[in-house]
């Protein structure tokens, strides 16, 4: 089994593929969420997950930095390989995971502190020594926050708009200067104008970022990833991949007649 | 769950572009039988209902945008409506083709003809039955068909090689025939153009249907 590991370590890598995961299963106590998803993520790219409600895209972005050993009944079968090493085995430290693999949420969610707190607070916690200041300007322009916020700093964070908490929430993450970046639905309580500011964003990250995103919005989809995989709720109830491939192929050529019966709207 | 607003208005704008199809088909034939007549009434005629035809091709094209503005069409709906876009595009300049037949039979007048009509009325006929099949192939999202329309596209071209020899040599023959020989070889050429947009008709049908923009190999 390790063996067989290895090999498939040794190929993804040569693919510049970051995270690929292996026959993925997650279980909520009996029933099974996800069922049997391949899947990998290429370095420096967007992948967009979609799909709809409860096909289980948000507990597949979860599995990705062990968001799910948060959930006490959680239970996640197959293998997950980051960089070669498989998250899920047993000397794996899911907090360090989760400093290489951040991850945004929907409703941005900025702790009740300044603004300059709360990207500092990541690299606090993890016992950063350099220069705070400078980490901190760093991550805000990174997060294209900076001439926004570079005058009010103390101010607090749940003082700004929407769309800049969200920033501010992507900024906090970038601070700790994570791998890959997570996001579930990040623009679905934005409106089009903060929505496009994090697209234009999240395009602009992918130099140094692989971004994984989870988006009801397929145009958005379309618009930021270069990768799309499409996953479907089984009869079982199961979310299953159905296909994944480049985001252009997707959107205009579908192999997959479910793929396209969704993204055309006549899914039933 | 059905789109059924949306489907209406795609087989709405499908059979405007079909009633387009067959405006300039009519305008080809006419403008063809007004040469070999020599009905300058018919000729004017062809020339002065391009302009309607002008106006159902942007109507279809406004509907065409207004459809992906407000729908945000995706894969084979996608398709579709760049494929009914283009057509129209591929449509209104196939009339104004029959539009400059019509001008050529002004241009002649009541002047004889350089020579009896025969070729080109063949070469008219077969761009007007491409004409026809390119738009029944991609109404019935018929391949095969399409497949069939690209391949006739040679038989155009064989004929405007002829004629264009045929009309190259009398005008070497004899320098005066040189105005006259020009406007049958415009005709001609109005023609087999019009062949080769019957031709791009079909290419769009194939990508309507399968996704591929390019790979007629086995045509």
């Amino acid at each position: 089994m390790e063996n067989e590991i290895t090999q498939v370590t040794d190929k993804e890598i040569s693919k510049n593929i970051i995270i690929s995961a292996r026959n993925l299963n997650v279980y909520y106590g009996n029933f099974r969420a996800v069922k049997d998803v391949n899947l990998d993520v290429k370095k420096n790219q967007v992948l967009s997950l979609i799909g709809p409600s409860g096909c289980g895209k948000s507990t597949v972005l979860r599995c990705f930095n062990r968001m799910n050993d948060l959930i006490l009944s959680a239970e996640v079968g197959g293998s997950i390989l980051y960089n070669g090493i498989n998250l899920y085995s047993a000397e794996v430290d899911a907090t360090e995971i989760r400093s290489s693999i951040g991850m945004v949420f929907q409703k941005p969610n900025p702790f009740p502190k300044s603004i300059y707190d709360n990207v500092a607070f990541g690299l606090r916690i993890n016992g950063y020594q350099g220069d705070m200041d400078e980490a901190v300007e760093k991550s805000l322009k990174q997060a294209a926050l900076w001439d926004e916020v570079k005058d009010r700093l103390k101010d607090s964070g749940l003082t700004l708009s929407g769309g800049q908490q969200q920033r501010l929430c992507i900024a906090r993450t970038l601070a700790i200067e994570p791998d890959i970046i997570l996001m579930d639905e990040p623009c679905s309580a934005l409106d089009p104008i903060a929505t496009l500011a994090i697209e234009e964003l999240i395009r602009e990250l992918i130099t140094k970022y692989t971004i994984i995103i989870v988006t009801h919005n397929m145009q958005q989809a379309a618009r930021v990833s270069d990768e799309t995989a499409f996953l479907m709720v089984g009869e079982d109830r199961a979310g299953y991949l159905v296909e994944t491939g480049d985001t252009q192929q997707i959107f205009t050529n579908p192999k997959e007649e479910r793929t396209e019966s969704y993204i055309t709207g006549r899914f039933s | 769950m059905a789109r059924t607003d949306f489907d209406r208005d795609l087989n709405t704008l499908m059979d405007e572009l079909l009633s387009l199809g067959s405006m300039v088909q009519k305008a080809v034939l006419l403008s063809l039988d007004a040469l070999k007549t020599r009905n300058l009434t018919l000729s004017k005629q062809v020339i002065n209902e391009d302009d309607e035809i002008d106006n159902r091709a942007i109507e279809i094209e406004e509907k065409c945008i207004d459809l992906m503005a407000t729908q945000q069409p995706l894969a084979g709906d996608l398709r579709t409506i760049i494929t009914l876009l283009l057509v129209s595009s591929e449509l209104e300049r196939m009339g104004d083709y029959a539009e400059g037949i019509g001008k050529i039979g002004l241009l002649i007048g009541k002047e004889s003809l350089l020579k009896p009509l025969i070729d080109i009325p063949r070469i008219g006929d077969l761009a007007s039955n491409m004409l026809r099949l390119s738009l029944e192939t991609l109404v019935s999202r018929d391949v095969d068909g399409a497949k069939r329309v690209i391949f006739m596209d040679d038989e155009v071209d064989e004929i405007y090689n002829q004629i264009y020899r045929e009309l190259v040599l009398m005008m070497i023959e004899n320098p005066k025939n040189i105005q006259r020989a020009t406007y049958l070889l415009w005709v001609a050429h109005d023609l087999e153009r019009i062949a080769d947009r019957a031709t791009n008709i079909s290419e769009r049908t194939i990508f309507m249907v399968t996704g591929k923009k390019r790979d007629f190999t086995d045509v």
